[in-house]
């Protein structure tokens, strides 16, 4: 047990230290990395906390050090060192410095407390969404405007969006790491409120952060903040009419064993995600990423990735509610073709 | 005093199930918690295995929901909960100069209903499904609209069961500090792992009872169709959480102050030196004890609860670093200026202390309630509670257990595989958990299944699946350690690590089965390390030598507890799984059976006076204290 081996112990983590905070994760997943206001403010704290308790870990690794290696009994030593009772100076100064440094740390906390639960849902100026949580989707439904959509939440840049959130099952929790702290979507009339806003363009990665059942780490959505002109765009055109598949059968199928369920345009039912712009999506169930560069396992173009998903739901979202549909080959592709191309063109 | 009853004797199996002999029972609670501990390791590697890369499919998404929560419930409530009782059975009588707990036939009743409880709950892997609700078992994912199997029952019963052993365990301790202690030995010279043991089962007195509730309500709504926590029928989820974590938060000091008690001896006994401010430690203690009820909603500031909550419990939570930074503060200037020798279990201690710091400070952090918008439910907080929780308690477990071990079976731990067991598991512990804490800083939701490639968090969750693997590898040392030990010769002297200084050191290793020959006279604290000083060899005896009263010991505990296990398993499957008899359901039929053997073993308990038996002055061999 030589004094080395502490320095062994505490060089790889030290080296990982500086590895990790050199590059503070993806920007829109990070909550060290944050690119609206109230990830900000809760960086601040933060960082603020990290700086004093810093000082505490340095205060504390120094001592300890010292005393391991100054105090460390020579073999043979016989001797009985004094036996000292305590020291009431000692023991008042770390009784108050801690004291102070939790008030430094304890105003901004209230103050940040306060700041974060204020109420928008009465704000002319703010965006209302209220988000309703699903075993295992996103459901986005703008009261204001009178549009739902799932799993993407499109929001204008720079406004205020004021969130209602709920659970229509289980407890789930809503977080964008990059953007906001998360809240809880309660079940029943439990109704939670919080606000975040984006200042940049640009598409944020959300989370479920509460167990929800088996596919609960699959459950992600994303936020995408638009300009306010595109996000005008996009709600005009989520609210017209949408063409049916041209393939008759195709379209037999797709409003027989489809529509059942999920909504298109004005048509079809509002029980599960509605598929108006699906097309346009950045995923597909919220965890088969479309992309026409695949780089990794669950991405794939839009088509693709539908195609995989409406096969066999269960073998990507396990415990989902969307069961595996009778299609044949050929309503099973034109369908997925069909919904690839059911886009919204509100971007500029 | 003349032999007035026949002296019981068992041996073999038959010995260990009727023994009310508290030294007997610690080794119980040591076996069973240790068993329980490595099953709880073996689930924390499968864990850790599915997430070595992304999109791993080495378990199932159901599969790894029933892993994390049966490695969260074992760990609390069937390793770490019997694995403390177990260093208190040990060595609580032995530090107050008592000769068994205040209720020996409770003890005993203590530990089969928990061992019992712990079966039945892993009995469901066997039955085809787990509980898979999180060791939380937040409603409405806890009820039976979405948990339909048994998993979630065999929870609420067997745990049910297993509390009613801690609480009863809880109570036995607190009279048996309070009432058994030696001539002279006030509050305020008991030994600090005794301190802290008492004030333990004070939590536990206050705390479990909110866990029965909420364990029955539950039970309720799932067995018999009850809307306590279900909205769709009136109940209130958030009910739920307040119930679990009133219990929940006071558990985590009940786990970790006996921790602090054990850091608190050693490092006092390797560094040859009294307590730093033993009074203040002692204050911190119950502080910590007291503001640990306080605190419970900074695991919920998510949940809604409202800005002025948040803010008291934000405080509230903060001020728990105060009393224990003094407790840190003292272990340290108890080291500095003393004499430090390295023994494994003051490895253990030392390497406790920045480690708890470490978990310390994030705790604070997290009381912060806006930055914990960030961090709830994410890596950061599995990172926390996983630093305070094995970097506290196991690591104070580990270095209890090789400081008592000589006292425990009169035999030394070997202290090279000892060193080695710390370092792999120490390196090991880091490497799992520190880079955790980023993972959840970047993003990453704790109880996920799999998470996707170019999220960044492939390498961290290497690098901690490997320390997982580096962890097992020290408990495998322990392990071997043990065995090799358990071949080597029963000749541990009464103090063999030379700097004793409480009073379990004044008598033989393992002590005889009545403790002290002569009750002890205490002149002080660190009562033996007094008499050392003084150039004596042992304690002043308080009492002349005479004949020693003992309890008989009994099968009863034993039956009580199987008794229950059968109640409960029965009400498992009271839905119609086997069908009924006379149009009554057979669960029903079994679980009535199952409270006919409890009651008829407690008839028999109340009807049959066993005044135990004596053990005269010729018979009192070895041990005992040395006038």
């Amino acid at each position: 047990m030589n004094r080395w081996q502490f320095v062994k112990r505490l060089a790889p983590l030290l080296a990982l230290m500086v590895l990790v905070l050199s590059a503070c994760g993806r920007s829109d997943l990070s909550t060290l990395n944050p690119q609206g206001p109230v990830a900000q403010e809760q960086f601040g704290l933060m960082k603020l906390a990290i700086s004093i308790m810093l000082i505490v870990i340095v205060v504390v690794f120094a001592i300890s050090f010292y005393v391991i290696i100054r105090f460390r009994r020579r073999p043979g030593d016989k001797t009985i060192p004094k036996q000292v009772e305590g020291s009431h100076k000692l023991e008042i100064i770390w009784t108050v410095i801690p004291i102070i440094m939790l008030i430094i740390l304890g105003v901004p906390t209230v103050q940040s407390v306060f700041n974060l639960a204020k109420d928008y849902t009465k704000d002319p100026d703010a965006v209302k969404v209220i988000v309703t949580s699903h075993q295992y989707w996103w459901e986005f439904e703008y009261p204001e405007l009178g549009i739902k959509t799932a799993q993407e939440l499109i929001i204008p840049t720079g406004k205020t969006i004021s969130i209602e959130a709920k659970s229509a099952d289980v407890l789930h929790s809503f977080w964008i790491p990059s953007l906001a702290g998360k809240i809880d979507t309660n079940p029943g009339a439990n109704v939670n409120t919080m606000y975040f806003s984006a200042p940049k363009e640009g598409v944020y990665l959300g989370k479920c952060a509460e167990l929800c059942g088996p596919s609960h780490g699959l459950m992600d959505f994303k936020v995408k903040s638009v300009d306010e002109s595109s996000f005008d765009r996009w709600t005009a055109a989520l609210q017209e009419p949408v063409a049916l598949p041209s393939d008759p059968a195709v379209k037999e199928a797709f409003v027989s064993k489809c529509l059942t369920c999920h909504a298109v345009g004005d048509q079809g039912g509002p029980a599960f995600p509605n598929l108006t712009g699906i097309g346009s999506r950045q995923t597909v169930g919220g965890i088969l990423v479309n992309t026409d560069d695949p780089k990794y396992s669950n991405e794939g173009s839009t088509e693709e990735n539908l195609h995989r998903w409406i096969k066999d739901p269960q073998a990507v979202k396990p415990g989902n509610q969307m069961p595996k549909v009778d299609l044949t080959e050929q309503e099973l592709d034109g369908i997925a073709k069909y919904l690839s191309d059911l886009t919204l063109d509100y971007q500029q | 005093m003349a032999h007035g009853h026949a002296v019981k004797r068992h041996t073999g199996l038959m010995d260990w199930l009727t023994t009310v002999d508290h030294k007997k029972i610690g080794i119980l609670y040591l076996i069973a918690g240790g068993f329980f501990f490595l099953v709880g390791g073996l689930e924390a590697l499968l864990i850790r295995i599915q997430l070595w890369k992304p999109l791993n499919d080495f378990v199932g998404a159901d599969t790894y929901n029933e892993l994390l929560t049966m490695h969260g419930t074992t760990m609390i409530f069937l390793a770490a909960m019997p694995m403390l009782f177990a260093l208190m059975n040990a060595i609580v009588p032995l530090q107050i100069g008592a000769r068994d707990v205040a209720f020996p036939f409770v003890n005993a009743l203590g530990f089969w209903t928990f061992f019992f409880g712990a079966v039945l709950l892993n009995v469901s892997w066997f039955a085809g499904s787990a509980p898979e609700a999180g060791w939380t078992a937040y409603a409405p994912l806890a009820g039976t609209t979405y948990s339909p199997g048994h998993g979630m029952d065999y929870y609420v019963i067997g745990l049910q069961i297993a509390g009613i052993g801690t609480l009863i365990g809880g109570i036995n301790f607190l009279v048996t500090i309070i009432n058994m202690r030696a001539p002279g030995m006030t509050f305020m010279r008991m030994p600090m792992f005794t301190w802290a043991s008492f004030i333990t089962s004070a939590l536990i007195l206050f705390a479990f009872p909110a866990l029965t509730v909420g364990l029955a309500a539950l039970m309720f709504d799932r067995i018999f169709d009850a809307n306590f926590f279900d909205p769709s029928g009136g109940g209130n989820s958030v009910l739920w959480e307040h119930i679990f974590w009133i219990f929940g938060h006071p558990e985590v000091y009940i786990l970790i102050l006996p921790a602090f008690g054990v850091i608190s001896d050693v490092i006092s006994t390797f560094s040859r030196k009294r307590l730093f401010g033993y009074s203040s430690m002692v204050f911190a203690t119950i502080l910590i004890g007291f503001l640990g009820f306080m605190v419970w909603a900074h695991h919920m500031f998510t949940t809604g609860l409202g800005p002025i909550a948040n803010s008291l419990f934000s405080i509230a939570t903060m001020l728990i670093a105060v009393p224990t930074g003094i407790k840190i503060f003292n272990w340290l200037f108890t080291m500095w200026g003393g004499s430090i020798k390295f023994t494994t279990a003051n490895l253990f201690a030392v390497g406790f202390i920045p480690t708890f710091v470490m978990g310390g400070v994030t705790g604070v952090m997290l009381a912060a309630a806006p930055a914990d918008f960030q961090y709830h439910d994410s890596y950061f907080v599995v990172a926390h509670f996983h630093y305070v929780i094995v970097g506290g308690l196991i690591l104070g477990i580990f270095s209890g257990l090789h400081y008592w071990w000589p006292k425990m079976f009169g035999r030394m731990l070997n202290e090279t595989i000892g060193k080695l067991t710390f370092w792999t598991f120490f390196i090991g512990f880091h490497m799992t958990f520190f880079v955790q804490h980023f993972l959840g800083l970047l993003g990453m939701p704790r109880r996920i299944w799999t998470y996707l490639d170019g999220l960044g968090f492939n390498e961290m969750n290497l690098i901690s699946t490997i320390g997982a693997i580096l962890m097992g590898f020290g408990t495998i040392f322990f392990l071997l350690n043990v065995t090799i030990t358990a071949f080597k010769p029963k000749n541990a002297v009464n103090d063999p690590w030379e700097d004793g200084r409480t009073l379990e050191w004044t008598i033989s290793s393992p002590p005889p089965e009545y403790n002290f020959q002569q009750t002890p006279l205490v002149r002080g604290y660190d009562a033996f390390w007094k008499e050392k000083m003084e150039g004596k060899k042992g304690m002043t005896p308080a009492e002349p030598i005479g004949s020693i009263h003992m309890p008989s010991p009994s099968i009863l505990p034993f039956f009580m507890s199987l008794g229950l296990f059968i109640t409960g398993f029965g009400l498992l499957y009271s839905d119609g799984t086997w069908g009924s008899v006379g149009g009554i359901d057979t669960g029903y039929i079994i679980g009535a059976a199952g409270l006919l053997v409890t009651f008829t073993c407690m008839i028999l308990r109340s009807l049959y006076d066993d005044h135990g038996f004596h053990i005269e002055p010729e018979d009192q061999h070895d041990g005992g204290v040395k006038a």
